[in-house]
């Protein structure tokens, strides 16, 4: 089986090709394999600044790849007309860092609001819907709250809820556990597993927190330099021998990624003769 | 020296490409107006927000510049025994000048900055990309209903500036200043004409209004997504559509009035 051979349909959903991305001069994809298959929960990893949450804008289609192919279920996203573009988007759910939640609408109009949108349904019908998904995080008592009024953790449940509001095939979680307290930290890996196999969805992870990940993804995806340095099932990772992955992993300062950022010497910079 | 011309020659190539992303913008909003005229709900919450939230500035500001208007022309009149002619006066600096242009300034102040503000948090806190992510356009959704409610709004408001304008010099002129009230009304109507001087100034606030909403929704769209990159691009709209108001007036001045 070659390569390019076309993946059997129900298999693989996410399918990235030697993708190569450039941004301001800068190389941050230098030919990408990636490919998630229906129902897994697959992690991709690595240090800020790798552009994991830019791989993620390019599964969906907010930014087009400089050459390889980006595809999404059987469809590459980079060639797709806007109307095109926007129907495959309705089959995915994306959890923004931020929440992203609309900070003038209650926490039931923001989940309300994909289907209000997208659908012709009755108010009432409505209704359910948006409690059934808040109850799904836990939050359904919340429903009358604004985005300001609630903590981190529950803004990125509320997202969860309306990322889940049209029922989508695909969620993309960006930085889930970054910047929450230990029990919402829980509360989100609890949510993200059992939902994801409760209701038969595919979910990707962008992460660089170690253990939460490794903890409930089925397969992990290691970035370094715009590659691919590792990938398998976190028990693989843990035992992985590459200095790189145990740098990661046991969370060392020094190591193949060096504590200093490049620069000359310290006696040049401060003047000393360092032959002294 | 040769840093001189490169900074003119890279500031000059910049200026021409965001003008050039400005266009485009402009026309991908206006083909994506379809979408509020499916549901016109989205456009009514805008003219609120934008139209009839500037009317208290609009209805202040006018009797007031009516009222000046009322006490500086008849000093300047009265010594030719011309004071008759009070009217006229205001209602044609009104109607062709003040009544546009004040209001696009006055707009651009109090809307134009609010649009911008508004868009560029929305950037900055990734709703706008939230959205496209939840398959919804935010340039039909969010940007198309607030640009045509500044273009609808600009020109109501302006004639509401114009009228409050008349109405507040005829307090001061019959008033204050014993200007004769059957004059001040027959002169006035005898010599301004609807179709040049009425219809011209509503033209040019309708100009003003694209110009105004484009400029306040671009820069909200194209800002920086940070607090520092929002409060330059609130900055810009106010400057920006003041400077293009008082040049296009010029413009529209000249080809309407010779």
């Amino acid at each position: 089986m070659t390569a390019n051979a076309p993946a059997p349909a129900n298999s693989v959903l996410i399918d990235i090709n030697a993708l190569h991305y450039r941004r301001g001069g800068r190389l941050l994809f230098a030919g990408i394999d990636l490919a998630v298959e229906r129902g897994e929960v697959v992690a991709i990893m690595g240090p800020s600044g790798t552009g994991k949450t830019t791989l993620l804008r390019l599964i969906g289609g907010q930014l087009s790849p400089q050459s390889g192919r980006v595809e999404v279920a059987g469809q590459r996203v980079d060639a797709l007309s806007r109307r095109a573009l926007y129907r495959l988007r309705r089959g995915m759910g994306v959890l923004f860092q931020s929440g992203a939640l609309f900070t003038d609408l209650s926490c039931f109009d923001n989940v309300a609001f994909p289907l209000r949108e997208h659908t012709e349904l009755p108010e009432a019908l409505i209704r359910i819907i948006v409690l059934m998904k808040l109850e799904a995080v836990g939050l359904r008592g919340a429903r009358d709250l604004y985005p300001a009024q609630l903590s981190g953790g529950m803004a990125r449940r509320v997202s969860l809820a309306r990322a889940l509001a049209l029922d989508p095939e695909i969620i993309l979680y960006d930085e889930p556990f970054a910047g929450q307290d230990p029990i919402s930290m829980g509360a989100l890996m609890k949510l993200i597993r059992q939902l994801n196999d409760a209701l038969g969805l595919t979910s990707v992870i962008v992460s660089h927190d170690v253990d939460e990940t490794l903890s409930i993804a089925d397969r992990v995806y290691v970035l370094s330099d715009g590659q691919i340095i590792e990938s398998g099932t976190p028990e693989a990772l843990r035992q992985s021998d590459s200095a790189w992955v145990r740098q990661f992993i046991d969370a060392q300062p020094d190591g193949p990624v060096p504590f200093h950022y490049p620069a000359a010497s310290i006696a040049d910079d401060l003047g000393v003769d360092s032959e002294l | 020296m040769t840093g001189l011309f490169e900074r003119l020659g890279a500031s000059t190539l910049n200026s021409i490409t965001t003008l050039g992303r400005a266009v485009l913008f402009l026309l991908r909003v206006i083909a994506g107006c379809g979408e509020w005229v499916r549901r016109p709900g989205l456009l009514m919450r805008e003219l609120y927000s934008v139209g009839v939230l500037t009317l208290v500035i609009i209805v202040v500001s006018g009797l007031f510049v009516g009222m000046v208007l009322s006490l500086q022309g008849y000093y300047t009149l009265v010594d030719f025994g011309a004071e008759q002619s009070l009217g006229v006066l205001v209602a044609l600096s009104l109607t062709r000048e003040l009544g546009p242009v004040v209001t696009a300034l006055l707009f651009a102040g109090r809307a134009g900055s609010a649009l911008t503000a508004e868009i560029g948090l929305m950037k900055a806190t990734e709703q706008l990309a939230g959205m496209e992510m939840m398959a919804v356009d935010p340039e039909r959704r969010v940007i198309a209903p607030r640009l045509t409610a500044a273009f609808i709004s600009l020109p109501l408001l302006a004639v509401i500036f114009t009228l409050l304008g008349i109405i507040g010099a005829y307090i001061v002129g019959t008033a204050l200043l014993g200007v004769d009230s059957g004059a001040f009304w027959s002169q006035m109507q005898a010599q301004v004409s609807f179709g040049d001087d009425v219809l011209n100034g509503v033209i040019k606030s309708l100009l003003f209004g694209l110009v105004a909403g484009w400029i306040a929704v671009f820069n909200g769209y194209d800002c920086m997504p940070t607090s520092h990159g929002v409060s330059r691009a609130t900055t810009r709209t106010v400057v920006v559509t003041s400077l293009a108001v008082l040049a296009l007036d010029f413009v529209l001045t000249a080809l309407m009035f010779d």
